[in-house]
C-alpha cells in the first residue's frame, strides 16, 4: 500500500480525495432533503387544512360551527353545526373500542404469558392479516353480512346503523392493539415474572397483576393507536352507518361520522372555492384536532403510568 | 403460604384450586379473544368467496363496468390499480429508503433529527383520509396535477412513506456495528459502507416493508375519492408504449382513473343486489392482492429472521 501512494502524483491524490469529500457532502445533503420530505408534508397538510378552513370560518362563525345542532350545509337552509358529525364519529369510535379493547388485551396476554412461542409464531401473522384487509371489504362485510344477523336479534335495526359500523371496525383495530400490547409486555423484564411465580401466583395473577401494569404505558400507546384509527376510519362508517347527519348517541341509529360526510361530498361534483368545497376542510381539520387531542393526551398518560425498572 | 403443606382439606387447598380455575378460565377467555378475530376473518372471507364466485370469470377481468351487472366487470379498476402502484412504488420507495438512511445513519442528535422523527411518527397517525384533502388542495388545485393517476400515485406515497422510513431505520439498526467498523478500516468513506455493505444485508427486510406498505395503499379508498376519482370508466388510459421513438409515453399519467376498491365501493352502494355479487367479486379480487402480499411479506420476514446469525 505505501509504495503504492508513493507513485500516485500528490497533486492527483489530493483532488481525488477533494473529489470524494464533495461526492460525500453531496449524498449527505440528498439524503437530508429526502428526509424533510416528511416535514414538508406535515406543513403542507396544515396549510391546506387551516387555508380552506379559514375561508369558511369567515362565512359561518366558529360560534355557529361548535354549537349548532345540525350539520345541512348541501340543503338550500344551510346549518354550519359541527356536533352531530363529532357524535357520530364518537359513538363509532365508542362501539369499535368496546369490542377492540378487551379483545386485544386478552389476546395479547394469552399470546404473551400462556402459550409456546411456536403457538405465538403462527397465530400472531393471522392475526395481523386482519389489519391487512382493505376497509372497503369491512365495509361490504358491515353492510351485508353483519347488519343481517343483527337484525336477527334487534328486529327493529336500520339498514344502516353505527352498532354494526363500530362492531366491524373493532375486529379490524384488534391487531393493531393485540400486536402492540403483546410487544409492550414481552418487553417487561423476566425477572419481574419470576418473582411473582416464586411468591406462589398462577400464571393468570402473574400476567394481570404483575406484567400488566409493568407493561402499562405501551399498553396505553396501543389503545391511543387504536382510537386514532377508529377516528379517522372512513370506509366501513361510510357504507353501513348511514350518511345522514343528526346528533345521536344511540348506536342503533343511523348517522355520519366526520370521514363519512367527506367522502360523501366528494363524489359528488364540488367547484373548488365554494362553500361546500371548504366544508371538507374544516370537517378535516376538526378530525385532525380530534386525533391529536388523543393523542397528547395519551402521550400525557402513558408518561404518567410508565414504571420504572 | 409460609405455613406447612396444607392437607388436601385445608383452607389453602381451596384458594389454590380457585386460582386454578381462574387461570384455566382466562386461558380460555384469551384463546376466545383470539377465535373472535379469525372466525371474523374466515367468515368475511367465506362469504366474499361464497357470493362472489360465480362472477370470477375471465370475462369480469376484461370487461369495463357497465349498466348490466350481470355484463360488467373490472378491468379499468385493476388497470388503474396496477398503474397507480406504480407511480406509488416509483415515489415512495427511494424517498423513504433515503430518509431512513439519512436517519439512522447520518442524522446528529440535534433538533433536526428529533423534529423529522416526531413528524414521521405523527404522520402515521394521520387518517388516511386527511392525505386526499392535502392532495386535493394541493396537487389538484395548486400544482394543477388534475383529478389524475399521477396525482393518486404522489397521494398514496405520501401515505405509506412513514411505513418505509420506519421499516428501513429498523433494517438498518438490525445491521451490527462491528460490520460498519470493518468496512472503515478497510477505508470505504461513510457512502460506499453503506452503499456496498449495509444496504446489501437490509435489502430484504426493507424490501418486506416496502411490499407492506404497498399493500396497504392497493387498499386505500378514501384518499382516492376525495380526489375525484372516477366511479365509472370505460376506457384504458393510453398505452405507456408506443410504435416509434421515444417508445414511451407519459399521457397515461394525466388521464383520470378508477380503482379495485373504489369499483368495489360503487357497486356496494347499489341498491341492486345483483351489483352487490359484483362487489363481492371485486372484493375477491381485492382481498387475493392484499393477502398475497402481506403473505409474501410475513413469508420474507421468516426467511430473513432465520437465514442471518449475526
Amino acid at each position: 500500500m505505501d509504495r503504492l501512494k508513493l507513485e500516485l502524483p500528490r497533486k492527483r491524490y489530493i483532488s481525488s480525495r477533494t473529489a470524494r469529500e464533495i461526492r460525500e457532502r453531496l449524498i449527505e445533503l440528498v439524503l437530508l432533503l429526502a428526509a424533510t420530505s416528511s416535514i414538508a408534508t406535515m406543513i403542507a397538510i396544515i396549510f391546506t387544512l387551516v387555508s380552506e378552513s379559514v375561508a369558511f370560518f369567515q362565512e359561518v362563525s366558529i360560534l355557529e360551527f361548535l354549537t349548532s345542532t345540525q350539520w345541512t350545509p348541501l340543503f338550500a337552509d344551510a346549518h354550519y353545526g359541527i356536533l352531530p358529525l363529532v357524535s357520530g364519529t364518537l359513538v363509532t369510535t365508542a362501539v369499535a373500542l368496546a369490542v377492540a379493547i378487551p379483545l386485544g388485551t386478552m389476546a395479547a396476554i394469552y399470546l404473551s404469558e400462556f402459550v409456546t412461542p411456536q403457538i405465538r409464531e403462527i397465530i400472531k401473522p393471522g392475526l395481523e392479516l386482519l389489519a391487512g384487509i382493505p376497509t372497503v371489504v369491512y365495509g361490504y362485510f358491515a353492510f351485508l353480512f353483519v347488519t343481517p344477523l343483527l337484525q336477527k336479534i334487534l328486529p327493529n335495526l336500520p339498514g344502516f346503523n353505527m352498532l354494526s359500523a363500530g362492531l366491524v371496525m373493532g375486529i379490524m383495530i384488534l391487531p393493531f392493539i393485540s400486536s402492540i400490547s403483546e410487544d409492550a409486555m414481552r418487553a417487561v423484564p423476566v425477572g419481574l415474572r419470576e418473582g411473582s411465580y416464586a411468591m406462589g401466583a398462577t400464571k393468570w395473577q402473574t400476567a394481570w397483576r404483575v406484567v400488566y401494569p409493568a407493561a402499562i404505558s405501551g399498553i396505553f400507546s396501543a389503545y391511543i393507536l387504536g382510537i386514532s384509527r377508529a377516528v379517522g376510519e372512513t370506509m366501513i362508517v361510510a357504507i353501513a352507518a348511514g350518511l345522514e347527519p343528526k346528533l345521536t348517541w344511540n348506536p342503533t341509529e343511523s348517522a355520519a361520522t366526520i370521514t363519512a360526510y367527506i367522502v360523501q361530498v366528494s363524489l359528488g361534483d364540488l367547484p373548488h372555492g365554494s362553500l361546500e368545497y371548504q366544508t371538507i376542510f374544516a370537517a378535516g381539520l376538526t378530525l385532525v384536532l380530534l386525533t391529536l387531542g388523543f393523542n397528547i393526551a395519551g402521550h400525557f398518560l402513558s408518561k404518567r403510568y410508565r414504571e420504572i425498572y | 403460604m409460609m405455613h406447612p403443606a396444607p392437607e388436601s382439606e385445608s383452607p389453602y387447598q381451596k384458594i389454590v384450586d380457585r386460582n386454578q380455575l381462574w387461570n384455566r378460565l382466562f386461558a380460555i377467555a384469551g384463546l376466545l379473544s383470539i377465535l373472535v378475530g379469525i372466525i371474523t376473518l374466515l367468515a368475511l372471507v367465506g362469504q366474499l368467496v361464497i357470493q362472489g364466485w360465480p362472477r370470477l370469470s375471465p370475462a369480469f377481468f376484461l370487461s369495463f363496468p357497465g349498466r348490466r351487472p350481470e355484463e360488467a366487470g373490472i378491468l379499468s379498476a385493476w388497470v388503474g390499480s396496477s398503474l397507480i402502484m406504480f407511480v406509488t412504488a416509483i415515489a415512495a420507495i427511494p424517498i423513504g429508503i433515503a430518509s431512513g438512511i439519512y436517519l439512522e445513519e447520518y442524522a446528529r442528535k440535534n433538533w433536526l433529527a428529533d423534529l423529522i422523527e416526531i413528524n414521521v411518527t405523527n404522520l402515521a397517525g394521520v387518517p388516511s383520509i386527511v392525505y386526499g384533502l392535502l392532495a386535493l388542495g394541493l396537487f389538484v388545485y395548486k400544482l394543477n396535477l388534475g383529478e389524475s393517476i399521477l396525482t393518486a400515485g404522489l397521494t398514496l406515497a405520501l401515505l405509506i412513506l412513514p411505513v418505509i422510513i420506519v421499516t428501513t431505520r429498523e433494517s438498518l439498526r438490525a445491521i451490527p456495528n462491528s460490520l460498519r467498523e470493518a468496512a472503515y478500516a478497510l477505508g470505504a468513506s461513510k457512502w460506499q459502507m453503506i452503499w456496498d455493505h449495509i444496504l446489501p444485508y437490509a435489502t430484504g427486510s426493507i424490501l418486506t416493508g416496502a411490499i407492506i406498505g404497498l399493500a396497504r395503499a392497493i387498499g386505500e379508498t378514501a384518499p382516492l375519492i376525495t380526489i375525484g376519482a372516477l366511479t365509472f370508466i370505460a376506457f384504458l388510459p393510453d398505452s405507456p408504449f408506443k410504435s416509434e421513438f421515444p417508445y414511451l409515453s407519459w399521457n397515461w399519467l394525466q388521464a383520470p382513473f378508477t380503482v379495485m376498491p373504489i369499483q368495489m365501493f360503487n357497486w356496494v352502494s347499489r341498491p341492486d343486489p345483483e351489483f352487490q355479487l359484483n362487489a363481492a367479486a371485486a372484493g375477491v379480487v381485492l382481498i387475493g392482492m392484499t393477502l398475497i402480499m402481506n403473505g409474501i411479506a410475513i413469508y420474507l420476514r421468516y426467511r430473513l429472521r432465520q437465514g442471518i446469525k449475526w
